[in-house]
């Protein structure tokens, strides 16, 4: 690294701790430090606290009970109070609906090593009441970006009515939106559970949860449940409604195509073998709505721009590498929650409070080692616990058998599963980043966090080889976290 | 600072929240305080509001979540907005189509 | 396990990929090796210019119009492989000297042989609708053409391919072959390579191989950011620039300079350049870099104000201090060939530069004198 002009660093209000994001992991860090006696600036990209994990209703304009189809809602409103309690006493000044669109790294030898966060809303005229810097530094940062459903492309799933499962429950949290009348769940993973009794709750018809693994997988390492006890009651909640609401818990099987010509219509189904491929067909389903989840995707842009190292976790995501107090390889920058390995919203408060502490240890404040060894204990429960989830619920690996090469890889540039072939196969792509600057998968909008990780997938399969970090990172490295005006862009940052 | 949250949670959570119309290329739409212009079309039984570049393929709200930008909208006349993000206001005018008026109405052959 | 060729090309970046095409052409067994991927370098990150318009009269513009004679006649069955597009370029001048320095430019390349129309202030808009009003000339320069840079890589590979090529990719080579003093192939990571030459087409990284045959070439690395917008509908229909971009290509000032650079791509985005800076190979994005192209791209499109930019990206450009590529035969290592250090028209350049060198290569008489491009130029500096 060379010496360079700073943009802003030097000007914009610092503060001893920046937290970005507000979800399980950002709550607890920000009010984890702050109750610790450090100066936090907490930056979200939602308009209340909560995350997409404790999405609620509109608190000024509530609608009903709050808790609606939550877990563990009393550590949310716990951890709300707190933090209430804090922006009132001027310990956290909470910036909501912001997105970093660029992190400024420190420059050589600069102490504490300090990035500054520029900011952006996260849509045009959003309710920030016209006030806040553009920027702001921490000479910690903890950042939690949290993550989204994992995607895989299938026949048709670009058709209006097929939606990410997460997107389905936070309609349903947000906002009681029933997001179709007839319903199928479908991918892999405990996650499709509460979606599919949410929509049932809510009085929509659900035909069934398709889990293309097999709960069986639990039982290779059954004391990993055992660790969590809270984990195996819920598991029963779950399986108590299904059967309650009359849903068929379909494994080993898969929605291999999904029809329609304006909205969605139907759906194929398929029985897989272990390795994901098609064993025998199914059936259809009458359908207007399909949520489908194939596990998460951490959001590690941030990670990224802050140049900290990142890893293949378990389950195929990218993740930053920590240590056991949650500092990432790069001095002043800590992470917690699903970007450190997909784990749930427990761990990821755990890790949270962790990275709070550990903040406020490293800048000299005392915390209680108490504390921190029984985070660190939870934590190791939880991970454990997590690993078993991801051997049990793979992403199946034959899945790219099922389409056709018509079907829709990058939604955002119609990148069709034939071109990417042709980009691999005849124009010699031998990795993800040149498949897409050839192709243009992962080239629009989203910047490939909606098939970033199918399309890595499809290039390693050239070779028959195994997914590694490298196939991920292009997807992950972001120069511009957000889209930013080229206005914004031009003009120097104000910090009122 | 802190501008946006400083208040509380009200303490009657069962209060009716506030009720108001939008227009959804000239349809009124009702819609509740704090809803988010996805779920307001998405409860109007809406499920596409825009069409791709090339293949002019319908999309609407997808990942819900403000990460796909599928549901991207025209709402007061700026384009390219996330449906699943924007709160609905009172009054607010949302058009599947870029602004009429707007710089690249005149701009021809946008799909080669 | 050793392999035989006639011709070995290092590096496969726009200028391997071409020299590939030329080489096979002609019938020989040749082989690509890569360290990376195909188009990884440099041509990954850039915009596919074909350009006589930001040159001045002298050897770079007489290669850029020999290049440009290749586009259109050699390579003409295949220009949809890579989005060949004959845009057109606009220069623009915002001020009455701008506007005076315009003319003189457009004079003297006009002399030189490029095609270049006036185009006066009222007239500037039925170019480019969206442009600022506040502009006093321009100059249109049909000659111009934008080219997916990547494609056209990976689709003359893929040509040469067909013909009997074989390429090496996450191949790194790390010595050269000898024969007494002649390079006579190459060694790499996954083994030999006998040739009777040796092509070196590693862009900015050329000068490593050269000194792994013992000679100097003094190829740097210049690097550029460009911002990439939002999709749109056609917004930007030429390559458009301000005039002070021919006086940035030709600085050497090693500090940060940027000039506007815009134009609209296939893909409904926009690319906005242009910084130049020689920082070595320092990949951290410069955000005060960022802001300045921004700013001045704003001073010619004010209607992109609102416009997302969705990423940008960086790249390296192979300098030299006199602005001129390195082609052809390397006396001082016989069998060792150059084809590099094109700065930021590589891509343009690289069609011409290649079907002079595989000319000279089988002993014909290069169709343009590849004398200013000598790769032994620098020695006869150093020496005086």
């Amino acid at each position: 690294m060379t010496e360079r002009p700073r943009d802003t660093a030097s000007t914009s209000p610092r503060y001893d701790v920046a937290v970005v994001g507000a979800g399980p992991a950002g709550l607890a860090a920000a009010v984890a430090a702050a109750e610790a006696g450090r100066r936090v600036v907490l930056v979200d990209a939602g308009g209340q606290p909560g995350g997409q994990y404790w999405r609620h209703p509109d608190e000024t304009a509530p609608r009903g009970d709050e808790s609606l189809g939550h877990h563990d809602w009393s550590t949310f409103t716990a951890l709300r109070s707190r933090l209430h309690g804090l922006v009132r006493r001027r310990r956290i000044t909470h910036l909501p609906w912001r997105q970093v669109w660029f992190v400024e790294r420190p420059s050589v030898g600069d102490e504490p090593p300090a990035h500054t966060l520029h900011l952006t809303t996260s849509y045009a005229g959003a309710d920030t009441g016209g006030e806040g810097p553009d920027a702001v530094t921490g000479d910690a940062v903890i950042l939690c970006p949290g993550g989204y459903d994992r995607q895989l492309p299938i026949p048709g799933w670009d058709l209006p009515g097929v939606m990410a499962a997460g997107g389905v429950q936070a309609l349903l949290k947000g906002h009681r939106t029933v997001a179709g009348r007839r319903a199928i769940v479908a991918g892999t993973g405990p996650f499709l559970l509460p979606v599919a009794t949410g929509l049932a709750q809510a009085g929509a018809d659900v035909v069934a949860v398709c889990e293309a693994g097999s709960i069986t997988g639990w039982s290779r390492d059954p004391l990993a449940a055992a660790a969590v006890p809270g984990k195996a009651r819920e598991a029963l909640e779950y399986a108590t409604e299904l059967i309650r609401h009359r849903i068929p818990y379909r494994q080993r099987t898969a929605i291999t195509a999904i029809r329609g010509t304006e909205a969605v219509r139907s759906v194929e189904l398929s029985r897989l073998d272990r390795e994901g491929r098609i064993r025998e067909d199914a059936g259809t389903a009458d359908v207007d709505l399909v949520a489908l989840g194939w596990g998460f995707t951490p959001s590690l842009e941030l990670v990224s721009a802050t140049g900290a190292a990142t890893r293949k976790d378990i389950d195929d995501s990218l993740v930053a590498v920590v240590d056991d107090e949650q500092r990432a390889t790069v001095p002043g920058v800590y992470v917690a929650g699903e970007a450190t390995g997909v784990g749930g919203a427990m761990l990821a408060v755990a890790e949270g409070e962790l990275a709070g502490l550990m903040t406020a240890r490293d800048q000299r404040a005392p915390v209680s080692q108490g504390n921190v060894r029984t985070l660190q204990k939870r934590i190791t429960r939880h991970r454990r616990f997590a690993a078993a989830m991801h051997a049990a619920h793979p992403v199946p690996r034959h899945w790219h058998e099922w389409l056709s090469p018509e079907t829709t890889v990058c939604r955002c540039e119609e990148v069709s599963y034939r071109q990417v072939c042709g980009a691999r196969d005849e124009l010699g792509a031998g990795d993800a980043r040149t498949v897409k600057l050839m192709a243009r998968p992962g080239m629009g909008w989203c910047q490939g966090r909606v098939c970033g990780f199918a399309s890595a997938k499809l290039a390693a399969a050239t070779e028959g080889r195994a997914l590694t970090a490298d196939d991920l990172r292009p997807t992950a490295k972001q120069p511009f976290t957000a889209p930013v005006s080229l206005e914004q862009l031009a003009e120097s940052p104000r910090y009122e | 600072m802190s501008p946006a949250h400083q208040h509380d949670v009200p303490d009657d959570a069962t209060a009716e929240p506030e009720r108001f119309e939008v227009a959804f290329d000239g349809r009124p739409l009702p819609a509740t305080a704090g809803q988010s212009v996805g779920s307001v079309l998405t409860d109007a039984g809406i499920r596409s509001w825009r069409t791709t570049r090339t293949g002019h393929r319908p999309r609407g709200l997808f990942c819900g979540i403000g990460v796909c930008y599928d549901c991207l909208i025209t709402v007061d006349g700026e384009p390219n907005q996330r449906a699943c993000l924007v709160p609905a206001r009172p009054g607010m005018t949302l058009s599947s189509t870029v602004p009429g008026n707007g710089p690249f109405e005149t701009a021809g052959d946008t799909d080669d | 396990m050793a392999h035989t060729a006639d011709v070995v090309i290092i590096g496969a970046g726009a200028l391997g990929a071409a020299c590939a095409y030329f080489a096979t052409e002609q019938g020989l067994r040749v082989h690509i090796v890569e360290r990376g991927e195909i188009a990884g370098g440099t041509t990954s990150a850039c915009e596919g210019n074909l350009l006589v318009s930001d040159k001045e009269a002298g050897h770079e513009l007489d290669l850029a119009l020999y290049s440009n004679q290749v586009w259109r006649r050699d390579l003409a069955p295949y220009n949809h492989l890579w989005e060949f597009e004959n845009k057109g370029g606009l220069i623009v001048a915002a001020t009455e000297s701008g506007a005076r320095n315009l003319a003189e430019l457009a004079g003297r390349q006009r002399e030189a042989g490029i095609d270049v129309t006036d185009v006066a202030a009222d007239e500037v808009h039925a170019y480019e609708p969206h442009l600022t009003e506040d502009l006093t000339a321009a100059a249109h320069y049909p000659q111009d053409c934008q080219v997916q840079p990547m494609l056209m890589a990976a689709q003359l590979i893929r040509i040469a391919r067909e013909r009997g090529a074989r390429i090496w990719t996450r191949t790194e080579v790390t010595d050269l072959h000898r024969d007494g003093d002649a390079v006579a192939g190459v060694v790499t990571s996954r083994g030999t390579i006998h040739a009777d030459h040796v092509i070196n087409a590693a862009g900015t990284w050329a000068g490593d191989i050269a000194r792994l045959a013992g000679v100097s070439v003094p190829i740097l690395p210049r690097r550029g950011f460009v911002l990439i917008t939002e999709p749109l509908p056609r917004t930007v229909f030429h390559k458009v620039y301000s005039g002070d971009y021919v006086a940035s290509t030709t600085s050497s000032d090693e500090g940060l300079q940027t000039s506007t650079v815009i134009e609209g791509t296939r893909a409904g985005t926009i690319l906005i350049g242009s910084s130049r800076e020689r920082v070595g190979f320092d990949s951290t994005v410069s955000l005060p870099a960022l802001r300045q192209i921004a700013a001045k791209a704003l001073t010619l499109y004010p209607v992109l104000a609102k416009t997302k930019i969705m990423r940008n990206y960086h790249g390296f450009r192979p300098y030299c201090a006199d602005h001129l590529p390195v082609i052809g035969h390397d006396p001082r290592a016989p069998g060792l060939w150059h084809a590099s250090g094109h700065e930021g028209a590589g891509i343009g350049l690289s069609v011409g530069s290649a079907k002079l060198l595989v000319q000279q290569l089988t002993g014909r008489e290069p169709d343009l004198d590849l004398t200013p491009f000598a790769p032994e130029r620098f020695d006869l500096v150093e020496a005086s």
